[in-house]
């Protein structure tokens, strides 16, 4: 396989959740993982190991040689945040769907009615968006939106303030309003797992500031957000995320969306992607 | 009453849509079903030694059972959502939950399940369902019991409606299809994750009916 696809971070299990060795897919071939915190091991199926990173209640590991250390979220690693372990649930989809969707706020009023949006708010207002060479990663901020309920923490509708970033081909963090503490930025991430190029294991992960909410409430909540997309991704056609326009036309509310398409094919990450226009 | 109840759980959707239908309130207790496997920890079992969900609680009785769940929240309603013929159908419902609602645990949270074996089984299910509403809807009945919905059609609803979340199609299925609308289209109707709202039938934004 290229190294534009083997040389990143994948995340492939929720540290918590690692007991007996087991296999797993990654782009498409079979790895192993085990061991105990401070001492995961993941190995491909010649057994040779793999490089593997802990953070973010996640383990990461590449198939390849990654030109950079794993990303960092600094508001993540802040005192005072609850760090939410929210599993896993795995989609008959191309991953980059899974993370084109995860960047889409136009859905909300349709999918996520009268929770991340109402039918009668259904107005993206322009933001900026931005490919940072430096970091190699995609921004989108400025990002305003109406929710009847935008967390399991807050009360009635608010305008909630958006950052989307992606930090590499198959992870998206999402920074947002923090209903219980202005100023602050939740962190709710989409760390995916490509187990093929229209399979993906999604690992969704957030920390927060919240000291009230139970946290079966909160993982609840978020479970119930990613699984209202779930039959939503696995009906989009075609299966493969385009990066040539054609069969799709993106409006101006797809901003985000068009720069990730742009950036994946400027660093040729083409796994999960048709690259021939449609 | 208190459900004990996991938002991703078809047979807990069951009691919170008849509990909607019905209005009658339900407190909702969020058990981490998934990742924690919470309703196996002591507290838990301690309520229901079967380690299952969901759990209803009104007053000294505790429920485990669905159907049962089912039964008591109209046993207060006279006829309405009742008939002789409910019984049949919540076994049914039974079949659907052991069958699609196996391939979904297995598409969605990697259960350890006979794949093949529980689509086919599942699909034999469908097929079933499909010639008996095929055969109301011929005699002008929309529902599986007669020209309303009772406890049968909400015990067979949620694992029906959710069966291409595990992989399993429902467009062979047109009766099938048309009585998943009707549901969905009944005042107070709910919906869960995978089950999406009518948005068409909705009040349209800004009218005053």
């Amino acid at each position: 396989m290229r190294p534009e696809i083997e040389n990143h971070w994948y995340p492939v299990a929720m540290c918590s959740g690692i007991t007996t060795p087991r296999e797993t897919l990654l782009l498409g071939k079979t790895i192993t993982l085990g061991g105990q915190p401070g001492a995961f091991w993941v190995r491909d199926a010649a057994g040779n190991n793999l490089q593997v990173v802990e953070r973010y209640g996640h383990l990461w590991t590449s198939p390849g040689q990654p030109e950079r250390p794993l990303f960092t979220i600094p508001e993540a690693e802040e005192q005072g945040r609850r760090l939410v372990d929210c599993g896993s649930i795995k989609v008959r989809c191309s991953p980059l769907r899974a993370v084109e969707n995860f960047l889409d706020i136009a859905h909300f009023p349709f999918i996520h009615t009268d929770i991340l949006g109402a039918e009668s708010h259904t107005e993206v207002e322009r933001y900026d968006v931005k490919i940072r060479e430096d970091e190699n990663e995609v921004w989108a901020t400025k990002v305003k939106f109406f929710q009847p309920q935008a967390a399991q923490s807050a009360d009635g509708g608010i305008t909630t303030d958006y950052m989307y970033r992606v930090a590499a081909p198959t992870v998206s963090v999402l920074y947002k309003t923090c209903p219980p503490r202005p100023g602050a930025w939740d962190v709710i991430t989409l760390f995916v797992q490509p187990l093929t190029e229209e399979w993906c294991e999604v690992w969704p992960w957030m920390a927060l500031y919240d000291d009230t909410t139970p946290m079966s409430d909160l993982v609840s909540f978020q479970q119930m957000i990613f699984m209202q997309d779930r039959s939503i991704l696995e009906n989009q056609i075609p299966v493969k995320l385009p990066l040539d326009p054609g069969m799709e036309t993106p409006t101006q509310a797809d901003l985000t969306s068009v720069a990730y398409r742009r950036w994946l094919k400027k660093i040729g990450y083409t796994y999960g992607a048709q690259v021939v226009a449609a | 009453m208190i459900l004990y109840d996991y938002i991703l759980s078809a047979s807990c959707y069951k009691v919170r849509l008849m509990a909607a239908l019905l209005s009658r309130p339900l407190q909702l207790k969020a058990v981490n079903f998934h990742p924690l496997k919470e309703h196996k920890s002591p507290e838990m079992l301690a309520l229901n030694p079967a380690g299952t969900l969901p759990i209803l609680v009104d007053g000294p009785l505790v429920l485990t059972d669905t159907a049962q769940m089912l039964r008591h929240l109209v046993s207060s309603q006279a006829a309405d959502w009742q008939s002789d013929q409910d019984a049949q159908w919540l076994a049914f419902a039974q079949t659907l939950n052991d069958t699609l609602g196996a391939a979904r645990l297995h598409d969605i949270l990697s259960y350890d399940v006979d794949i093949e074996q529980a689509r086919k089984d599942g699909v034999k299910q469908l097929r079933t369902l499909e010639e008996h509403l095929s055969e109301q809807r011929i005699d002008g009945l929309g529902f599986l019991t007669g020209d309303r919905p009772t406890v049968a059609d909400i015990a067979c609803f949620p694992n029906t409606a959710l069966a291409p979340d595990g992989g399993i199609s429902l467009d062979p299925y047109p009766s099938i299809r048309l009585w998943l609308r009707d549901i969905r289209a009944l005042p107070g109707f709910i919906e869960m994750p995978g089950i999406h709202r009518l948005h068409e039938l909705a009040t349209p934004p800004g009218a005053s009916l």
